[in-house]
């Protein structure tokens, strides 16, 4: 009996739990429940970077969505959830249509993504009896915080050295990326807020 | 089981963020409530997310120099903040359109029908 790999372990834990509520929130007819099971869904992704070794991501995963976007949708289901809107039903021959459908692109990108001998994983590792277990190749320390940084100010400290130097010039940072990310953002809040503001009630 | 003793690689990533697309899409397609259409939403944005992650890391494929390092994690940094800030013009607009027609349901908005 080969012992657990606890890294593959924790993936199909937060893998499931990713895929079951996902596929909750589509079943269930109930939009508050809906909001509840999209956050744990949103939780689990969460994890999942966080073991792909992506935890700056992972982080801000938790901060932005399930802590800002999530709680914002709350809201709006609160605003919203009267009576007769809290469980919209669908009729049963949309379901089957898109059963059917998903379904089959369900299949197809599962099978395309197993299709690629490199997307397989590390090397498999083999146990022999008293002796310490190689990976092949472990990566030394990827450290993910501070190359994003400075990828976002326009430095690309893991690119220094390109494998083509014609190339070099193109590998510039995300600096403009991330000044237009703030300009959208600014843009978006304020027609957010003026669109959703309350207006006065017209005096019959 | 092959799964609990070897590693897992980029395929498997992508196989849960196929799910999240599938469901992020199907949900799209089928909910009458336009906040769970919304929710759709996030589910593919969070299931592209999902493959950026997984395609930048290095722990999870054979040759690790084919992975794309910090660009990976970058676009998903920006997927992340794109989809917030569409959340938040999306609720503006179902509360308007709540407001002005007392109701959230998808299959009402059909004022502009020729």
């Amino acid at each position: 009996m080969e012992p657990i790999n606890w890294h593959s372990f924790f993936f199909l834990l937060f893998g499931a739990l990713t895929a079951v509520f996902a596929v909750a929130v589509v079943v269930t007819s109930n939009v508050v429940r809906m909001a509840f099971y999209l956050i744990l869904s949103l939780g689990a992704t969460a994890g999942l970077f966080f073991l792909a070794g992506a935890d700056f991501v992972g982080a801000m995963q938790l901060m932005i969505y399930v802590g800002g976007t999530l709680v914002l949708l709350i809201f709006g289901v609160m605003l919203t959830a009267q009576g007769p809107f809290i469980s919209m039903k669908t009729g049963g021959g949309e379901w089957v249509l898109a059963t059917i459908i998903g379904g089959a692109l369900l299949g197809l990108l599962v099978k395309t993504a197993f299709s690629v001998e490199d997307w397989q994983g590390p090397a498999a590792v083999a146990h022999v009896e008293g002796e310490e277990e190689h990976a092949a190749a472990l990566p030394a320390q990827s450290p993910t915080s501070a190359p994003i940084g400075l990828g976002l100010l326009g430095v690309r400290t893991d690119k220094l050295d390109p494998a083509k130097a014609e190339l070099a010039p193109g590998m510039a940072g995300y600096l403009l990326p991330f000044e237009i990310v703030s300009v959208h953002l600014l843009v978006v809040l304020v027609g957010a807020a003026y669109l959703a503001r309350t207006k006065k009630r017209r005096e019959a | 089981m092959d799964l609990l003793t070897q590693p897992v690689g980029v395929a498997h990533f992508m196989a849960v963020g196929a799910v999240l697309f599938v469901a992020g899409a199907v949900c799209m397609a089928t909910k009458r409530n336009a906040l769970g259409v919304l929710m759709g939403i996030e589910l593919v944005l969070n299931g592209a997310n999902l493959n950026f992650v997984a395609l930048g890391s290095e722990y999870l494929r054979r040759d690790t120099a084919l992975s794309l390092g910090a660009d990976g994690n970058l676009i998903a940094l920006f997927v992340i903040v794109l989809a917030a800030a569409e959340a938040a013009v999306a609720l503006a607009i179902t509360l308007n359109f709540y407001n002005n027609h007392s109701t959230v349901d998808v299959d009402r908005a059909d004022d502009l029908r020729g």
